[in-house]
């Protein structure tokens, strides 16, 4: 492993707080403000111990805690590295958000049964901290196969038919691509392979291997985790998943479940392959390939959806796709601008989500062509999605510019003009499918509107500190929690032969 | 204590012979001595256990005090007490739980149903601790005879289901004496330990590789491997609530543990994969069970009949750590029959409670359940999670170290159907937790039969909470297998690695 | 042909085992499978017996001032004692089997096993 360790309980803590949260929820069913209250306070007390490991991470002293044996000499430990804590940091900084804004969400449209709601949802943050403390690959699998489980009952959350189809669509491809990673971890752990994730990964170490070999556990890990990162093929999951009430499809399947899934190709591509590797079996390109379909594909598909769930659904395959594509072009630049996006994307698409949902609670209207003139009537909510579809378009300075020109760079960096092209076309294409939305919202008139304005300021609130978010973190990637910097460090262990990825955004 | 591994299954022994005269005198005390034989057995095994971990030698009783290889000796080693401990310990439980079941479907005749159960109990132990090839008989024949008993008061399709139980189970312990004749011709003793050293010495001939034949196909027979399973579904799903969520979880096991057994001490190691082929025929019929009991039970509309085809494929499962036969799979095997019996024991007494509170077996009519009966439903759901597998339960754990013990031979096609094969669970599993959990429930798709008014009464019908004794037990199965999941390291490195 | 004779009891109690399989599994009637199951039992106590017999061996007790007993003047008695179990065993599931077919003709009027299910479906 690489950095120093220093042992630490907190990354367990950090862990165990929304479990506990979790265990709370039903007791404190018969009380909503008290289970609401403890819904936030188990957020921001996770967030505090997410941030307190932030100094560690950062100066790579990576908090350490082992718990106990999971299979013999394979523990579960956890370690808050820097790429897993840029993961925690978005997660549970915006767990805060949105347990705010779930409560204005779910009492907004009276929703059912919010105690199972809440519960189900702490477990799930608490599942996605577990995946990005893992510090080896069975405690990775662990963890992901208990977000999955987890996050089911969201899914199903309304218990229409469609949503019950939903959730096993959900389970069967989330379960099939865990069962790939089970399959791997054992391989590994009969081999004596220890499993310790590692900047540059482990397996190139092993001289031993065959190609054929070296192939099938490539297929079996990212397979596993391309499901959750919802690569093309893979990827339908995600559209139906989006019947869930939308605090989950804002956090979780734009931020906490996908971002599992992206983080984890990092995991594998970076920390068990490692770049040598990979370059050396031509694996890159399979997923390079891939990605850069889905990113192209995903974003067409996009346009051609009224439901604006479903199009930010689409457009959050293809931003996924923008991450693992540059996970796997293997430069240290790309590496950094992967690792930004993830962050990016996930305070730019949660704010794209929180509109959504509260237009949905103001209007119970979810079909694009429904929205005109709404700009009007909520122009606190619109105007945060005016900022962040021009982030998802990549214009200067949002943070989604920055990661971008970091792509676009280190694509060419690998000499993969081809790549860059492709996110070039697709910013383009996000202007596409999201501009038109803004436009109509404010410039078109609609005379059948009923009067109605603003969304609870419980839900408007968030959705105006992300939406700033998006821009400050354009402007300053490292205020306050030093994005940037963890970014790098990550990049930098990753490619140690290489030069440091250069300093300031542009 | 050298007379430990007599001492477990004489309390059960005893009692059966007490609690029939307990039935006509004193009707109240059936119960409480039956629940104290259980629990007195328990404790032993437990002990047993204790002593054999810390010891690390097996515990060995001559009976009567005739010398080894011409008298019966009792033995219990590492694996012996594991799997005691985890039958009367599961047992244990079960009766418990089954009390009002029991009575209402043992009405009147209390007394004979216990000592039925302590019967079967003492059969399925001592199976488990004698070291005598022929003792294994006996005992496999008091254990089925009180099984058939059982399952015969589930009424009338209970009754035809049990005749025949009766005829194959019967069959094969006819098979599996034959098969010991065999051995015996062959070598002169029916000590295990004697055999194992005779058979070391003496050159493979047919007459060994019949008598490993017919054991097999014997053994095969009492743990359900498929197609000698044929009893089984019906068995499972016409018994008496409280005969079913006993037999489902431990029964079949000790089949199980006898084949582990002539693996570990009477066959010669390798015999049986390369003179022999009764591995490879283990690992072929255990995964044509485990996708064929998966596939069947997700046409299974009656819960408890979903849950005895789900038991086919797991012993398919089982039956394949057995086949592969390297410490690391038999391991995987016996981790499974632990893993299993908590499992099952847990799910089938969901399944008694869904049927004593709500008066529902059919799948389709659970609709509602999970918020009128909270914690059966929710044990229901955390015994799923296990079968399917999802770590860190104790069903992932088993699978996990038959992917492994399967890897290390090279067997890349048994790793993947074990992960195929709990997809499958996973289907039928979570068809039942969407039950449970979603209302209104929703039409299975393809479903022509599939009518509303098939599901339309379980919304209205009556449905209350099982008491406390019933839960209790059930969500300490549940548990379990969360707890024995995480600690699964102990239990391998302490008990089972040394043992094999 | 001399070899055939020779395992002519073999071949008889493979005969028998053959019979007791056919009983169980091609007979309708519950009391003709009983029947199968019995002779089936049977064939395996012969087995027993009959491996325990040898040319020129006799009962294998003891008399006073017998000195030097040889082994192979003897049958082998063991074989005998377990069948001794093997009867009580196979008596035993005879009784239980009776037993239940009492009973299923008291509920059903029938012992035949199609009309039985045929019964069980209605």
């Amino acid at each position: 492993m690489t950095g120093e360790s220093v042992s630490s309980p907190l990354p367990f803590v950090a862990v165990l707080v929304p479990l506990a949260a979790a265990a709370a929820a039903p007791v404190l069913g018969r009380w909503p403000n008290a289970r609401e209250a403890a819904s936030i306070a188990a957020a921001l007390a996770t967030f505090g111990f997410v941030a307190a490991l932030l100094p560690g991470a950062s100066d790579g002293k990576a908090a350490t805690v082992s718990l106990l044996e999971l299979s013999p000499g394979i523990e579960v430990a956890l370690r808050a590295d820097a790429a897993g804590m840029l993961f925690a940091l978005l997660a549970s900084f915006l767990w805060v958000l949105a347990a705010v804004y779930s409560i204005g969400y779910m009492r907004g449209l009276e929703e059912r049964k919010q105690t199972r709601f809440y519960a189900a949802f702490a477990l799930s943050v608490g599942a996605a901290l577990g995946v990005a403390f893992a510090a080896n690959l069975l405690t990775f699998v662990l963890f992901y196969e208990l977000l999955t489980l987890f996050t089911y009952p969201l899914v199903v959350h309304r218990e229409t038919p469609e949503a019950v189809r939903a959730g096993r669509k959900y389970l069967a491809y989330t379960l099939t691509g865990g069962l790939a990673l089970i399959g791997a971890t054992a391989w590994l752990a009969m081999l004596g392979v220890d499993a310790s994730f590692q900047a540059g990964g482990f397996l190139g170490e092993q001289r031993w291997w065959t190609d054929g070999q070296l192939w099938a556990l490539f297929f079996l890990l990212a397979g596993g985790v391309g499901v959750k990162a919802a690569v093309m093929p893979l990827h339908s999951w995600l559209p139906a998943a989006m019947v869930a009430p939308t605090p989950v499809s804002a956090l979780l399947h734009a931020v906490a479940v996908v971002k599992a899934g992206v983080f984890g190709m990092v995991r594998v591509l970076i920390f068990v392959f490692g770049a040598d590797l990979l370059r050396d079996m031509g694996a890159w390109q399979v997923i390079a390939a891939a990605s850069g379909a889905t990113l192209i594909l995903a974003s067409f598909l996009a346009l051609r959806h009224d439901n604006l769930k479903r199009r930010l659904a689409y457009s959050t395959i293809s931003h996924l796709s923008y991450i693992v594509l540059g996970v796997a072009l293997l430069g240290p630049l790309a590496l950094t601008g992967a690792l930004l996006h993830m962050v990016g994307h996930g305070v730019t698409k949660i704010t794209l989500f929180f509109c959504a949902g509260a237009i949905h609670v103001r209007t119970h209207r979810d079909q694009v062509s429904g929205m005109a003139g709404i700009g009007r009537q909520m122009p606190v909510t619109m105007g945060a999605f005016a900022l962040a579809a021009l982030s998802m378009a990549g214009i200067p300075p949002f943070i989604l510019f920055t990661s971008k020109w970091y792509l676009g760079w280190g694509a060419a960096e690998v000499g993969q003009q081809a790549f860059l092209i492709v996110y070039m076309a697709s910013g383009v294409l996000s202007a596409a499918y999201l501009f038109p939305i803004v436009i109509r919202a404010f410039a078109a008139r609609s005379p059948d509107f009923p009067p109605f304005g603003e969304a609870d300021a419980r839900m408007v609130a968030p959705i105006a500190v992300v939406a700033l978010l998006g821009l400050a973190w354009g402007i300053a990637p490292d205020l306050p929690f030093g994005f940037f910097e963890l970014a790098s460090s990550v990049a930098a262990d990753a490619f140690p032969s290489s030069a440091p990825a250069a300093e300031a955004a542009p | 204590m050298e007379q430990l591994p007599i001492l477990i299954p004489l309390p059960l022994l005893a009692a059966s012979l007490v609690v029939p005269l307990a039935g006509l005198w004193a009707p109240r005390a059936v119960f409480p001595i039956s629940v104290a034989a259980v629990a007195l057995s328990a404790a032993m095994s437990a002990l047993a256990l204790a002593e054999v971990v810390a010891g690390g030698e097996a515990l060995r009783y001559t009976l009567g005090g005739w010398a080894p290889p011409i008298g019966i000796e009792y033995v219990v080693d590492h694996v012996a007490a594991f799997v005691t401990a985890v039958i009367t310990g599961v047992a244990l439980l079960v009766v418990v739980a089954a009390r009002r079941a029991a009575a209402r479907e043992a009405a009147g005749r209390r007394g004979l149903f216990y000592a039925l159960v302590l019967l079967l109990l003492a059969g399925l132990t001592g199976m488990v601790v004698t070291g005598d090839l022929f003792n294994v008989f006996v005992f496999m024949e008091i254990s089925s005879l009180a099984a058939y008993a059982l399952v015969f008061r589930g009424g009338r399709a209970g009754m035809l289901a049990a005749y025949r139980y009766l005829i194959l189970g019967t069959v094969g312990g006819s098979f599996y004496l034959l098969g010991v004749a065999f051995l015996y011709f062959t070598t002169g003793t029916l000590n295990m330990t004697d055999m194992a050293r005779l058979l070391g010495e003496a050159e493979p001939n047919i007459s060994v590789a019949a008598g490993a034949a017919f054991i097999f196909a014997g053994l095969g027979m009492k743990m359900a491997l498929v197609p000698l399973h044929l009893w089984l579904p019906d068995a499972y799903t016409f018994a008496p609530s409280s005969v079913n969520s006993l037999i489902a979880p431990i029964m079949t096991k000790v089949g199980a543990y006898v084949m582990v057994r002539m693996f570990i001490s009477v066959f010669p190691e390798g015999y049986l994969a390369d003179e022999v082929p009764v591995s490879q025929a283990l690992i072929a019929l255990g995964l044509a069970g485990s996708v064929y009991g998966a596939y069947a039970a997700m046409g299974q509309r009656d819960l408890r009949r979903m849950l005895a085809y789900s038991s086919v494929s797991q012993l398919g499962l089982l039956a394949v750590g057995i086949g592969i036969a390297t410490p690391l799979g038999l391991a995987a095997a016996l981790l499974h029959v632990m893993n299993h019996a908590l499992m099952k024991g847990a799910l089938f007494l969901t399944a008694m409670s869904m049927r004593m509170g709500a008066g529902v077996s059919d799948v389709r009519m659970l609709a509602g359940l999970g918020r009128r009966m909270p914690a059966t439903s929710a044990v229901f759901a955390v015994g799923a999670v296990a079968m399917v597998g999802i770590p860190p339960t104790a069903g992932f754990f088993s699978k996990w170290y038959l992917s492994i013990a399967a890897i290390d031979e090279g067997l890349w096609f048994v790793l993947a159907v074990v992960l195929a094969s709990s997809l499958l669970s996973a289907v039928y599993l979570f068809r039942v937790i969407e039950r449970l959990y979603l209302a209104p429930a929703p039409a299975i798709a393809g479903g022509a039969d599939d009518a509303p008014n098939a599901a339309a009464p379980a919304q209205d019908a009556p449905a209350r909470e099982s008491p406390l004794d019933v839960t209790l037990p059930m969500a300490l199965l549940a548990l379990a297998t969360i707890v024995l999941g995480v600690l699964n390291v102990v239990v391998m490195e302490r008990v089972l690695e040394p043992g094999l | 042909m001399e070899e055939v004779a020779a395992r002519f009891p073999f071949w008889m109690i493979g005969a028998l085992l053959g019979v007791g399989v056919w009983g169980m599994l091609g007979k309708r009637s519950l009391v003709k499978k009983l029947i199968g199951l019995n002779i089936f039992q049977s064939a395996i106590i012969l087995f027993f017996i009959i491996g325990s017999m040898h040319e020129g061996a006799t009962v294998p007790i003891l008399w006073h001032g017998q000195h030097n007993p040889n082994a192979e003047d003897f049958v082998n008695p063991l074989p005998h004692v377990l069948m001794l179990t093997a009867i009580v065993v196979s008596v035993a599931v005879t009784a239980v089997a009776l037993a239940f077919m009492v009973r299923l003709h008291r509920e059903f009027g029938d012992l035949d096993e199609e009309r039985i299910l045929d019964e069980l479906r209605r």
